[in-house]
């Protein structure tokens, strides 16, 4: 029997496991999960959204430890890996277990699956010596978002630093509690690995409306208080009392074990496209910790096909299966702010000195809309979607395949009403030639024809032409029909509206 | 005038026929006031009586000795003698399992029950299925595992109208059962919500509250995600959950991973939009999830409809007066077509065959002993591909299917057919399969005789014989009492439909679907009886699971289910989904539909829907030919232009045979429960015909 070592519970390695025991019930390997953090695994991506109490946090489990027990799966959970002994194949984990004692577990595979660190920004006065000073918080585990949550039950102003994809949740989330917040930026945009300029600019004014107030280009220089935090000092001088700093500056890969091996590293580990690493084919890294054709990824759907391949290759080492790198898309989960994005759109800025590059915009500040779509040989290869992502599933599905555009662009940022059946003002305006009921392929020619031949009720003309007796959909237009040809006859009376059960 | 239903779908409208009055003057059908279609009919209900006259009609069996011969008309005595005798020939060299029998939803009940009784007893083959396998057996299965026991709907129409808000997956009523979309009408008359989904703005999709067109395939991801955000918003009716299911905390486990913006990323619905659906659902005091053959017939079918019933259960609705999940039955007899034994692994009254108790009780009723009945068979589309193999079926008989134009992957089929050495079919008219066939039986059809049918209620209806069938022809009931008599079976093998019932009302009896209290005559006095209802005392069973699941603790099963791709994606070679489905003007292969002038004028072949977008890059016009090519073979028919659809999804319908018969591009990909092929999704490449 084999044995596979997994260094990491988080999203990339709970996942690797489910996919293994899905191809493999009957399996011949014993597993082993190594996790830092206490409890199974949990839904990191769902964090933001517990924060801004839109998803409950029992929510979120992905894998409580008793299905690590009901699927004969070794879970070492709350207890950090102190080494890989690479030549003996073991990793030792630290103490801090139940039994207090450190403990070296063997393997045949490893795969690290350690994910990132938060990064702490040089912000003077952060650190106290008992770690972060009180009123400030990374925001990365669920342990984070608990501490955050509860200080946020107090506090009554929020500074959030960092303006990426997880600041601005953070932000969003809170404002939405009803803290104040600011947003709090170094660089000179919002998003800066997504959104281009205009993108940026239309985005703040949309947090401003909602009420978050935006500090770009500035920074924060330190924080002030002495046992807890009561303000933070800001690039360019400024002093903003708060009692809550929530740091999103980032993430770093956490490669530290894997250099400790001597498993090469720069800023992940590196991997072939099996996801070993380049320095030992026993060793695999997935996730964000893992550096593939010098990317990382910070998002979970490239961590999961990390987790699909080497799942694959697991299970059948010949299976052929390869991991060729992933199409980015970003969502934001943020209340009232709708944005995606895909690819490099933000980079893409002029299309003027690149005849290649064809950009596609479309841009209603007053509304705060923004899109972008970004075209080389008639693909797309990114796109910005923001305060109206109602095309979103086609633009992520056409990039996801790199599939063809359609040679109107107009309509992947502006949907067209689909379908969109002229309404029936009046009757009368019908031409003979319109069907008027469908089911039975009645036109209004039939229905006239049916009145010149007696028919001097709905319910008489649905016994000649089977109109109104399938869906019952059109009863409506021959009763106006009817009424119609009534009053365009002046030997009639008037039409009763009614009709039997036949109408 | 006869008061009975008409001769298509699940829906059995209630009408009347009556006999031409001379000879030029044909038969009519009229109205009638049953409640489930209160009066109403489509097209296809009101020219059915068209089907009654000459046109096309076979009179005389047919037969030929070789393939390359021609068909000739024969004797009713040649016949049968011919099809005996290559019964017979054909078990003797290659065994029992060498000759088998292929059936139909259409079919009445007494003619599937006799039929699977044939099969067991008359021919002791394992080799029996029917074409309910591509359209019931996904729903099937999946409410079965949840349920205990699988009725399409657990509950009548009426109640369709009082609901809140119905969430329907994969349905297009307003062209399929266009009187059943009534009950609609009133719901959202009543201020009920109606959310639809389809990858089509189908007619039904147009009256909805809220349409979700999300990508062919993913609909199971979109289940899940659907129940991510009722669990995130803690919408789940926990004390439902606590008293009457088990499983939950798995099922929460597994959607954890569903969260929206991995789902829109899956499905091509945005995340507002699940929001929306969510927020319908979960606001409406009553509510019902009901699916059908676009959510079913694909390769994870029995999983999606799982995860909509997993949906359901978290939401606190099966087994609650006025809400619950139900599946919209297709054929006319889908339902009772698969409880009374011509599915591979059934026997009379939903039994199955694998289990002892249930093979003593009804070799009793059959007069034989339970170890000569066979076992369980292989599944239709596994039975029509291995035909001609060593181990396979040899000679086959076909009743009320014309599968030649039905199965996926069809010209697969066709050459298996061609490899039989024994085929013989019943039909009405010379079907597609017919014309390939050694001996073509003609038999009766739907008003030249008694019989009953099970709509998708659950609700047992009778057919009544208003006519008399043309001269020469004979009813299958006939045929197959005719067989078994050659073949010197044991037991009885009536040919009067009402003893015929009385027979299956035994082997029903106990059963999960009971049919032990419902006679002729109590059908034509309350308008139809709902199964269970094991005695003539008891009255039926409208609302089912008000009390208790039929499962072993009374509690209903959340099952764990994950998203998977389509068996074959889009990609480079074949970059397009191709999706099928129904017309108003026809039904199922168009043997019957095809033969009416009004309804083959209306709608004359299939055409292939494309989005505007989809057609100006391949250069295509309204009316331009295309072909549909897969791996598998190409369809074609003329371009119609529609922004309706997806712009990466071209459907076309399935009722046409030869060149213009899209199952000869589909995917015989098989569901591992139900052995559901899927029709609903394949990757196909569109060539502008010269």
């Amino acid at each position: 029997m084999s044995s596979l070592v997994v260094v990491g519970n988080g999203m990339a390695g709970a996942r690797l496991v489910q996919e293994l025991l899905a191809r493999d019930p009957a399996r011949d390997r014993d597993i082993t999960v190594v996790g830092d953090e206490p409890g199974g695994a949990y839904n990191r991506m769902q964090l933001s959204n517990v924060l801004a109490g839109t998803t409950r946090s029992d929510a979120i489990d992905l894998a409580p430890p008793e299905w690590y027990a009901a699927h004969d799966v070794t879970l070492v959970a709350g207890r950090a890996v102190t080494g890989i002994d690479r030549a003996a194949r073991r990793v030792h984990v630290g103490t801090g277990g139940r039994d207090g004692t450190a403990a070296a577990l063997p393997y045949d595979d490893l795969v690290l699956a350690t994910g990132s660190d938060a990064v702490l920004p040089p912000v003077a006065g952060l650190l106290t010596g008992d770690g972060l000073l009180p009123g400030v918080a990374t925001f990365r585990t669920l342990a984070d978002c608990v501490r955050i949550d509860e200080l946020a039950r107090t506090a009554g102003r929020a500074v959030v630093l960092g303006a990426g994809v997880l600041g601005l949740e953070a932000a969003r989330g809170l404002a939405g509690r009803g803290l104040d917040v600011t947003l709090v930026q170094r660089g000179r945009r919002l998003m800066e690995r997504q959104l281009d300029a205009e993108a940026a600019r239309t985005l703040a004014r949309s947090l401003a409306a909602l009420g978050l107030t935006v500090s770009t280009g500035s920074g924060v220089a330190g924080v002030t208080g002495e046992d807890r935090l009561d303000g933070v000092v800001l690039g360019d001088g400024r002093r903003l009392p708060c009692d809550l700093l929530v740091l999103c500056c980032g993430v770093r890969p956490r490669v530290e074990l894997a250099t400790a091996a001597g498993l090469p590293t720069r800023r992940g580990v590196l991997v072939d496209d099996e996801l070993r690493s380049v320095g030992d084919p026993h060793v695999r890294a997935i996730g964000e910790c893992a550096e593939h054709e010098g990317t990382t990824y910070g998002l979970v759907a490239p961590c999961w096909e990390h987790a699909r391949v080497v799942a694959d290759l697991l299970a059948d080492p010949a299976c052929g299966t390869r991991y060729r790198g992933s199409a980015v898309v970003t969502r934001l989960k943020a209340a009232g702010l709708e944005l995606a994005t895909v690819g490099e759109a933000h980079a893409a800025g002029d299309a003027d000195d690149d005849a290649d590059l064809e950009v596609v915009r479309f841009s209603d500040t007053a509304r705060g809309v923004y899109q972008k779509l970004v075209v080389r040989d008639g693909r797309l290869t990114g796109a910005i979607l923001l305060g109206d992502t109602r095309t979103v599933g086609t633009v992520t599905q056409l990039y996801d395949r790199g599939a063809l555009l359609p040679p109107d662009r107009s309509a992947l940022l502006l949907p067209r009403r689909a379908g969109a059946t002229e309404a029936v003002e009046s009757p009368t305006a019908l031409p003979a030639t319109a069907t008027v009921c469908q089911c039975n392929g009645v036109t209004k020619g039939a229905i006239v024809s049916a009145w010149q031949d007696g028919a001097r009720t709905a319910a008489d003309v649905a016994a000649r032409t089977r109109a109104t007796t399938g869906c019952g959909t059109c009863r409506d237009t021959v009763c106006g029909l009817v009424e119609w040809l009534a009053a365009a006859d002046p030997d009639e009376p008037a039409p009763t509206r009614v009709l039997d059960r036949a109408g | 005038m006869t008061q009975t239903h008409c001769p298509y779908c699940a829906l059995q409208c209630g009408m009347t026929v009556t006999p031409g009055t001379n000879d030029t003057d044909g038969p009519t059908v009229g109205e009638r006031d049953f409640p489930t279609n209160r009066g109403g009919m489509c097209q296809k209900g009101w020219t059915s009586a068209a089907l009654l006259g000459g046109d096309g009609r076979l009179t005389t069996p047919l037969a030929r000795d070789s393939r390359a011969e021609p068909l000739r008309p024969t004797t009713w005595e040649d016949a049968l003698d011919r099809t005996a005798a290559a019964i017979r020939r054909t078990q003797r060299a290659h065994g029992r399992d060498a000759v088998g029998v292929f059936g139909g939803g259409g079919l009445t009940n007494e003619k599937a029950y006799l039929l699977g009784k044939f099969a067991r007893v008359a021919l002791r083959t394992s080799a029996i299925d029917y074409n309910g396998r591509f359209c019931m057996s996904s729903a099937a299965a999946a409410g079965n595992r949840a349920f205990g026991v699988d009725r399409g709907l657990p509950f009548p129409l009426p109640d369709l109208a009082d609901a809140d808000c119905i969430l329907l997956v994969g349905s297009n009523p307003a062209e399929t059962m266009p009187p059943f979309t009534r009950w609609l009408a009133d719901q959202r008359a009543r201020g009920g919500a109606l959310v639809v989904v389809d990858p089509r703005l189908t007619p039904t999709a147009q009256r909805a509250t809220l349409h979700l067109q999300l990508t062919p395939g993913t609909d199971l991801a979109l289940a899940n995600g659907l129940l991510h955000r009722v669990i995130a918003g803690g919408h789940v009716d926990v004390d439902y959950v606590r008293a009457r299911t088990t499983g939950f905390d798995e099922v929460a486990r597994v959607v954890a991973s569903y969260w929206p913006e991995r789902v829109e990323r899956i499905t091509g619905v945005s995340v507002a939009d699940q929001q929306a659906a969510v927020d319908l659902l979960v606001r409406a005091e009553r509510a019902m999830v009901l699916t059908a053959r676009g959510a079913e017939q694909h390769s994870k079918g029995v999983d999606t409809v799982s995860a909509l019933i997993d949906l359901a259960l978290a939401l606190g609705l099966p087994g609650r007066p006025g809400r619950g999940y139900g599946c919209l039955t297709g054929q006319g007899n889908g339902q009772g077509g698969r409880e009374h034994g011509q599915k591979a692994d059934q026997l009379p009254g939903y039994r199955r065959l694998d289990d002892p108790a249930a093979r003593e009780h009804v070799a009793g009723v059959w007069g034989v002993a339970a170890d000569d009945l066979p076992g369980p068979g292989r599944s239709a589309y596994e039975l029509l591909a291995g035909l001609g193999d060593a181990d396979g079926v040899r000679a086959l008989l076909v009743a009320g299917s014309n599968v030649v134009v039905s199965v996926p992957s069809s010209g697969r089929i066709r050459d298996r057919l061609g490899r039989l050495d024994f085929l013989a079919v019943s039909d009405v008219v010379l079907s597609e399969t017919a014309a390939l066939a050694d001996v073509v039986l003609p038999v009766a059809q739907w008003a030249e005789e008694d019989g009953t049918m099970t709509n998708l209620e659950g609700r047992v209806l009778l057919r009544r014989q208003a006519l008399r069938p043309p001269p020469g022809v004979r009813t299958d009931l006939d045929v197959v009492a005719g067989l078994a008599t050659r073949l010197g079976a044991p037991g009885e093998w009536p040919t009067l439909p009402r003893v015929v019932f009385d027979e299956l009302r035994r082997a029903s009896a106990g059963g999960p679907a009971d049919y032990a209290g419902i006679s002729y005559e109590r059908i034509a006095a309350e308008d139809g009886v709902f199964w269970p209802c094991p005695d003539d005392g008891h009255p039926g069973t409208p609302r089912m699971f008000l009390d208790r699941f039929a499962t072993p603790d009374g509690r209903a099963r959340f099952v764990p289910v994950e998203h998977r791709p389509a068996a074959e994606d889009v990609d480079a070679d074949y970059p397009v989904y191709l999706t099928t489905g129904r017309v108003l003007r026809h039904y199922q292969s168009g043997a019957q539909t095809r033969r009416i002038a009004a309804l083959r004028d209306a709608h004359p072949e299939a055409a292939v829907e494309i989005h505007p977008d989809l057609a100006e890059q391949h250069d295509l016009g309204e009316g331009n030919r295309v072909r549909v090519v897969s791996r598998r073979g190409a369809a074609e028919g003329p371009v119609r232009i529609t922004d309706t659809i997806r712009t990466d999804t071209v459907f076309m319908p399935f009722h046409w045979g030869g060149a213009n018969s899209v199952n000869a591009v589909t995917n015989a990909a098989l569901d591992p429960i139900s052995r559901m092929p899927e029709f609903k999704v394949c990757a196909v490449r569109l060539e502008r015909c010269p």
